[in-house]
């Protein structure tokens, strides 16, 4: 059985004046457990709705995700959503030991076990010695790294992240790149994530969704079978990353000629 | 005013300065003298009360009802504000009347609550707590609204219960709009209940010093005054050391914001 299934997803808005307009059109998918699954797609094309809605804080107007079977009607317990916008959702009150804990203290585990778990999810992230550092001390990518470490001390069987790199540098990106596939590979969580950045996602991935532009559907699923662990050098030097690379962009571009 | 606590030389200089030109300007003039006695004169009367022990009870009578009003005050308008600020539908329906009811100066419903709840305490209370409701309810009414959509979300995303998010999410990080209010009702309070203690009051230090006027005892009367002061200086203080400590984060934060 699928760790996450979305059954005929579609999510309307009411605009200004009454009008409603589709922002998700019809999308139907399924993540198996430990999986490490791209949605890519253009700007705007309604893919943090999607991942809203997956994530229980938007609901569909029509269809039904199921986590583990079970439909969900909420934000459900074993699932967490990283946002992009890294600066909004950290709690500047807290230091990163406390933003970290912070999952943990929601479902009243505040035992010695919680926060030692924390403290090495502040290590595996690369953020030792910042533990009392405010998140408004830090620099975009450490944030987004704290952010991460907050998710995953909830201990997540599905962590879903919305663009996380997407308002970082280049460099910064392709260094939390790694750290994400690191921890994926020593925590075996399953990962959803969304980028516009086709590369990203290739690099990333076991499997990819094409979105078209709005109303976003899935114009094309692929498997990503290049060996693990990948290196930002070797693995995007291959012939077959570029080949990939291209067909995806074609498939988005030429989705807007239509 | 936040930030360093260094000790403001200048400052206490020029204040010395002004007390020295009061003593002297008076101590030159007689008929000034009336109306202004020298400042060291006020001191000693003040001095003298203190030991004959019956301004002490007038301000505890005024620290009482300030402290009753004013934490009676804050507990109601960060509750009403926090659910104003949340519910758009219940301050839409509300706006318009606190629109007309917060500019009203407040000292103006003193008749009305000397109607209705007679000339004691519950009247003096009853004033404080009105007036110094408004600053801190616009204010959380504010930080709520100012609330970024995505920090409520992250609450969600962690499972958390309606009651958790207020507590973790939505007091913390409205807290410094909140505090802000606080503090400017701290004055607002004192100012209220020292007036309506000078309208109908027969106790409390507003009382006393309008009693020692009309008794014409100038010196008393400034010596009040200067109790009065020096209540809100402390009260003041002690406030803004509070502050410091549990907001030492926000205002680290703005601190590096504004570099």
């Amino acid at each position: 059985m699928p760790i996450l299934e979305v059954q005929g997803l579609s999510k309307s808005y009411r605009q200004m004046g009454g009008d409603t307009t589709l922002a998700i059109g019809n999308i139907t998918c399924a993540v198996e457990a430990g999986e490490f699954v791209s949605f890519v797609g253009p700007s705007g094309c309604g893919k943090t709705t999607l991942l809203m809605s997956i994530a229980g804080l938007l609901a569909p107007s029509s269809g039904r995700i199921l986590v583990k079977g079970r439909e969900i009607s909420g934000p459900p317990p074993n699932l967490v959503l990283v946002f992009q916008e890294f600066n909004k959702s950290l709690f500047a009150w807290r230091s990163v030991l406390g933003n970290v804990r912070f999952g943990l203290q929601a479902r009243g585990n505040r035992s010695r076990e919680a926060e030692a778990r924390a403290r090495s999810l502040i290590e595996l992230v690369g953020l030792k010695g910042f533990e009392k550092a405010y998140p408004w001390e830090l620099s975009g990518g450490m944030q987004q790294r704290v952010a991460i470490a907050r998710a995953l001390a909830y201990g997540p069987e599905v962590l879903l992240m919305d663009e996380p790199f997407g308002s970082l540098d280049a460099l910064t990106r392709l260094e939390l790149e790694d750290t994400l596939l690191r921890l994926w590979a020593e925590l075996r969580t399953t990962i959803l994530f969304i980028t516009h950045d086709i590369e990203e996602a290739i690099y990333l991935s076991d499997r990819i969704w094409v979105l078209s532009r709005r109303p976003a559907e899935i114009v094309e699923e692929l498997r990503i079978d290049f060996a693990r662990p990948r290196d930002q050098v070797t693995t995007r030097a291959e012939a077959r990353f570029m080949e990939l690379r291209n067909d995806i962009y074609q498939r988005i571009s030429g989705e807007g000629g239509r | 005013m936040n930030g360093s606590r260094d000790f403001n030389r200048r400052g206490w200089l020029l204040f010395a300065v002004l007390l020295l030109l009061w003593e002297i300007g008076s101590r030159s003039s007689p008929k000034l003298q009336l109306y202004l006695p020298p400042v060291s004169q006020i001191l000693i009367t003040l001095g003298d009360l203190l030991r004959a022990g019956e301004i002490v009870k007038h301000l505890a009578t005024t620290l009482a009802r300030f402290v009753e009003g004013y934490i009676f005050s804050a507990a109601l308008a960060v509750t009403l504000g926090v659910l104003l600020g949340y519910f758009r539908f219940a301050h839409s329906l509300v706006e318009i009347v606190i629109e007309f009811l917060r500019p009203m100066p407040s000292v103006a419903i003193i008749p009305v609550a000397v109607l209705m709840l007679g000339i004691g305490d519950a009247m003096i209370v009853a004033v404080t707590i009105y007036a110094s409701t408004w600053p801190v309810l616009i204010n959380t009414i504010d930080g709520v609204r100012r609330i970024e959509r995505t920090l409520i979300d992250t609450g969600r995303t962690f499972g958390l219960s309606g009651r958790q998010t207020l507590w973790r999410v939505i007091l913390p990080a409205a807290s410094p709009t909140i505090v802000t209010g606080l503090r400017v009702s701290l004055s607002i309070a004192l100012i209220l209940v020292t007036t309506a203690e000078m309208v109908i009051g027969s106790r409390g230090l507003g009382f006393f010093i309008l009693d020692q006027e009309r008794s014409m005892n100038g010196a008393a009367m400034y010596a009040g005054i200067v109790l009065v002061a020096l209540l809100g200086y402390a009260l003041n203080r002690i406030f803004l050391m509070f502050e410091s400590r549990a907001m030492r984060w926000s205002n680290a934060m703005s601190a590096r914001e504004s570099l």
